[in-house]
C-alpha cells in the first residue's frame, strides 16, 4: 500500500517534473527556438524579397515622385534665388514694380544663368503663367550676356527695362515671385482648371479642360463597362453551360484576341471603320447607306474599340464565377414554382454579382486611363485625360502639370474604390 | 596569380587599344523614307570611311526623352535630328551641346562653311541645320471635286471644294494657315497670333471648317488618308507626298501656296561620352556630298555646294525652290506659346 502510494508520488513527481520541462525552456533553448523562428521569418521574408522590392521599385517609388513632382517644384528658386529673397519684400498687390535694388540682383542673375545656359529653364517656367514672357527672357539674357557684371550691380535696373518693355509690366515680377515658391498647388489648381489671380483668389482659369476632359473619360470608362457587361454578361452564361467541348473552343474565341497584341487590335478597327473601310463597304454594297458613315476618329470607334479590347477582364471573371455555380439551385427554384425569368433573376443574378463586380471594377478602372486606343482611333471627340497628360510629358514639358493631373486620376479612381466598397463591398470581390 | 596577372595585363591592352579601335554610338532620327535616305547618304559613308559603328534609332520628336537622359544622367543617344522648333527651347535649357560651327568643312567647291550654309543653318549654336522641309497640303488628282486648288484659302473652301480636310492635331501651322486664309499677310501672322483677338481669329477661321477636319497624329497618317479616301485634301510634310508620287505613282499634287517651312538639325545630346565622335560624324553628314542625298526623299540640302550634286529636274520640288511662297515657322513664337495655344486648341477641339 504504502509502496504503490510511494510509486504514484514518484510517477507523478517525475510527471510535473516533465511538465514544467516542456513547458519551461532552459535559456539555450529559448535562443534556439528563437533563432528558428527568426530564421523561418527570413526565409519568407526572402521569398518575398523579391516582390516586394518589384512593388517598391516599379510601384511605389513611381507613384510616390510621381505625388512629390506635383508640389515640389524647386526649379525657380534653384535658379534665382537672390532675386527671391529681395522680392520678399515687395508687395505683389500693388500696381507698382519692385525697388531698382531688386532689378539689379535680377539683371545679375540673368546673366549668370545665360552664361551658364540655363536662361532657358527660367523661361520654360515663367512662359508657363505668362505666356510670351519665354523670349522676352532668353532675348534679354543673351543681351546681358554681353555686359559687364559690375555695371549690372548698379545700373542693371535701367539696362533691364531698356531691353524688353514687358519688364516694365508688373505681372512678369508677380510670377517671378508666385513660381519661387518651393512647394506649390498651382499645378493642382491648373489641373482643376482654377488659377490664382494678382490678389493671391482662387478664380477660373480663361481656358477650361481639364475638368470638361475628367468627366468625359469618366463617361467613356462606365459607357465600356456597361457594354462589356452587356455583352459578356450572356457569354459567360452561354459559355458556362455549354458543353466542355463547345466551352473550350469558344474559349479560345475569348483568349485568342486577348493574347493578340494591343496595337494590332486597335489597327484592326481602323481598317475595318475608316471611310473605305470594310463596314463602310459591306453597308454600300447592301444599299444600306450612299455615302460612308464617319465612324473612324470619333467617340464611337474609341468606345466600340475599346469594348472589344475589353472584353476579355469582363468574361473571365465571370465564367469562373458562373462555372462554380451549382445548376441544382436554378432547378431547385424552378421545381419549387418559380418562372424562368424570376427563377434567373432571383437566384442566379445574384449568385454571378461577385463576378459581375471584379470584371466591372478591372474594366472601369483600365478603362479610364487608357492611352494608345483613343489617341489611335480617337480623332477629336474620342479624346481622354491620359492625351493630354501625354501631351504635357511629351509636348509641353510641363512635367509638373502631368504629375498633378496623374495624381488627381488617381485620386478619383481611389475614391470610386472607396465609394465602391461602401456600396457593394470588396470582398464580394471573385475572380474566380 | 599568374592567371590574375595576365587577365589584368589583357585588360589594360585593351583599353589602351581601345581609342584606336572603332568605336560605337547612337544617332537618332524620324525613320521612314526620310530615316533611309539618311542612313544611305550619311550614315552608312561615315562608317564605311571611318569604321565606327552607328546605331540608328527612331523618335518622334519633341525634347521629352532628350531631356529625361540628361536629367538622369543616363545618356542613351549621342546625335540627335530635331526640329528647330525644339531646338531653341532644348539648347536654351542645357539639354545639348554646343556645336563649334568654325570646325564645319568648307563645301566641295572650295567656299568656307561660314558663307557656304544658309544662315538659318547655323543661326543656333548648338546644331548644324541639315535639311529644309515644308508642310504643305496635297489633294488627290482622282478624288478633288471643283478644280484644282492653288491657294491655302482654297484648304478652307468647302462650299467650292466638298470634302474632308485632314490636319495635324495640333495647332502649329494650322494657327497660320487659319490667319493666311482670312487674308492676313505673312509678316505679320506670329504678330498677330501672340495677340488674344489674333488666336480668335485663327479659331474662328478654323471654325468654318471644323466638321470637315479628320485630325491626325503622325506624318505617316497623312499619305494613307490622301489614298484611302479618308479626306480630298491632307496637310503633310512634303517628303511623305513626294515620296508617294515618286515611288508609288500616287496621283497625287502639292500645292506649295503657305506653305510652312523649317530646318531639321543635328545637335549632341549634352554629357554625352561620345562628344568628340558626334561632331566628327556632323561634320561629315553636313558636307557637301552627304547632303545632296536628301533630295531624294525632296527635302533640301542647307548648303549652297550640295545643289551640284542634285539632278536639275528635282531643284523645282525642293522647298528650297519655293521659299518665296511659304512662310518660315517661328521657333520663337512656339517656344512662347506652344504650350498655352496647345490648351487652347484643345480646349477648342472639345467645343
Amino acid at each position: 500500500m504504502q509502496q504503490t502510494e510511494l510509486a504514484v508520488q514518484l510517477s507523478s513527481a517525475a510527471n510535473t517534473q516533465e511538465a514544467t520541462m516542456s513547458s519551461e525552456l532552459t535559456a539555450s533553448e529559448i535562443i534556439q527556438s528563437r533563432k528558428i523562428t527568426r530564421r523561418r521569418k527570413l526565409v519568407a521574408f526572402a521569398f518575398a524579397a523579391p516582390l516586394i522590392i518589384f512593388v517598391i521599385m516599379s510601384f511605389i517609388a513611381p507613384i510616390g515622385t510621381m505625388l512629390y513632382r506635383s508640389v515640389y517644384h524647386p526649379t525657380v528658386a534653384q535658379l534665382v534665388p537672390a532675386t527671391l529673397t529681395a522680392l520678399e519684400q515687395w508687395d505683389a498687390t500693388k500696381d507698382q514694380l519692385p525697388d531698382d535694388q531688386v532689378l539689379n540682383i535680377f539683371a545679375v542673375e540673368l546673366r549668370q544663368l545665360a552664361l551658364d545656359r540655363r536662361s532657358g529653364k527660367l523661361a520654360e517656367e515663367i512662359n508657363r503663367s505668362l505666356p510670351g514672357s519665354s523670349s522676352v527672357i532668353k532675348s534679354s539674357a543673351r543681351k546681358l550676356k554681353k555686359m559687364d557684371q559690375g555695371v549690372l550691380q548698379s545700373a542693371g535696373a535701367e539696362k533691364l527695362l531698356s531691353l524688353k518693355p514687358q519688364w516694365q509690366e508688373v505681372e512678369i515680377w508677380r510670377v517671378i515671385k508666385k513660381s519661387g515658391a518651393v512647394y506649390t498647388n498651382s499645378f493642382y489648381l491648373t489641373a482643376l482648371d482654377l488659377m490664382h489671380n494678382a490678389n493671391g483668389e482662387v478664380v477660373n482659369r480663361d481656358t477650361q479642360i481639364y475638368v470638361k476632359l475628367y468627366l468625359k473619360s469618366l463617361k467613356i470608362a462606365l459607357l465600356i463597362t456597361l457594354l462589356t457587361v452587356v455583352i459578356g454578361f450572356p457569354l459567360s452564361y452561354y459559355l458556362a453551360t455549354a458543353p466542355t467541348k463547345t466551352a473550350n473552343i469558344l474559349m479560345v474565341f475569348v483568349l485568342l484576341p486577348f493574347w493578340t497584341s494591343l496595337l494590332v487590335r486597335t489597327t484592326s478597327w481602323i481598317a475595318l471603320l475608316q471611310t473605305n473601310g470594310v463596314v463602310n463597304s459591306v453597308l454600300q454594297t447592301l444599299h444600306v447607306i450612299t455615302e460612308p458613315l464617319d465612324m473612324l476618329y470619333t467617340q464611337f470607334s474609341t468606345v466600340i474599340a475599346m469594348t472589344h479590347i475589353l472584353l476579355p477582364f469582363m468574361i473571365l471573371p465571370l465564367y469562373s464565377v458562373m462555372k462554380g455555380i451549382d445548376p441544382t439551385y436554378l432547378r431547385a427554384a424552378m421545381s419549387l414554382g418559380a418562372k424562368p425569368i424570376p427563377a434567373f433573376i432571383r437566384i442566379y443574378l445574384p449568385m454571378t454579382l461577385p463576378g459581375i463586380s471584379a470584371g466591372a471594377l478591372l474594366v472601369f478602372i483600365v478603362s479610364i486611363g487608357y492611352y494608345i486606343t483613343p489617341a489611335l482611333v480617337g480623332g477629336t471627340d474620342g479624346q481622354m485625360i491620359s492625351n493630354i497628360i501625354a501631351f504635357h510629358m511629351q509636348s509641353s514639358n510641363n512635367w509638373e502639370l502631368a504629375a498633378a493631373l496623374g495624381s488627381l486620376l488617381l485620386g478619383a479612381i481611389l475614391l470610386l474604390y472607396w465609394m465602391y466598397d461602401r456600396l457593394v463591398g470588396v470582398s464580394n470581390i471573385k475572380l474566380g | 596569380m599568374n592567371k590574375l596577372k595576365r587577365f589584368g595585363a589583357a585588360l589594360a591592352l585593351c583599353t589602351a587599344v581601345s581609342p584606336t579601335m572603332a568605336e560605337q554610338f547612337t544617332a537618332v532620327s524620324f525613320g521612314g523614307a526620310y530615316g533611309a535616305a539618311q542612313q544611305k547618304h550619311m550614315l552608312d559613308p561615315y562608317m564605311k570611311k571611318t569604321g565606327h559603328k552607328i546605331l540608328f534609332e527612331n523618335y518622334s520628336g519633341g525634347i521629352a526623352e532628350i531631356k529625361a537622359q540628361v536629367e538622369s544622367g543616363n545618356i542613351l543617344w549621342d546625335v540627335v535630328d530635331i526640329e528647330v522648333i525644339d531646338l531653341e527651347r532644348a539648347c536654351s535649357e542645357g539639354l545639348l551641346e554646343v556645336f563649334p560651327h568654325d570646325t564645319l568643312p568648307a563645301g566641295d567647291d572650295g567656299i568656307a562653311a561660314n558663307k557656304d550654309f544658309i544662315p538659318e543653318a547655323l543661326s543656333n549654336e548648338c546644331g548644324v541645320g541639315n535639311i529644309i522641309w515644308t508642310v504643305l497640303f496635297s489633294y488627290n488628282d482622282q478624288t478633288i471635286k471643283g478644280g484644282t486648288p492653288d491657294s491655302i484659302a482654297d484648304l478652307f473652301d468647302t462650299k467650292t471644294f466638298p470634302g474632308k480636310r485632314a490636319l495635324r492635331k495640333r495647332p502649329q501651322v494650322n494657327m497660320e494657315w487659319a490667319l493666311l486664309a482670312d487674308g492676313v499677310p505673312k509678316a505679320q501672322v506670329y504678330e498677330l497670333l501672340a495677340t488674344k483677338k489674333g488666336q480668335q481669329r485663327a479659331f474662328a477661321k478654323l471654325d468654318t471648317i471644323k466638321d470637315q477636319i479628320v485630325w491626325f497624329d503622325s506624318w505617316s497618317q497623312a499619305p494613307q488618308l490622301l489614298n484611302d479616301g479618308g479626306a480630298v485634301m491632307v496637310q503633310s510634310a512634303n517628303g511623305r507626298i513626294f515620296d508617294a508620287i515618286q515611288s508609288d505613282n500616287k496621283p497625287f499634287k502639292m500645292v506649295w501656296d503657305a506653305h510652312v517651312y523649317d530646318l531639321d538639325v543635328w545637335a549632341i545630346v549634352k554629357g554625352t561620352k561620345k562628344k568628340a565622335l558626334a561632331e566628327d560624324f556632323i561634320r561629315f553628314a553636313t558636307s557637301s556630298r552627304p547632303e545632296s542625298g536628301m533630295q531624294e526623299v525632296a527635302y533640301g540640302p542647307t548648303r549652297n555646294s550640295s545643289y551640284a550634286y542634285v539632278d536639275k529636274s528635282v531643284i523645282p520640288k525642293l522647298p528650297s525652290a519655293h521659299l518665296d511662297e511659304g512662310l518660315q515657322a517661328s521657333g520663337e513664337f512656339w517656344a512662347d506659346y506652344g504650350e498655352s495655344l496647345g490648351e487652347k486648341f484643345n480646349e477648342w477641339l472639345l467645343k
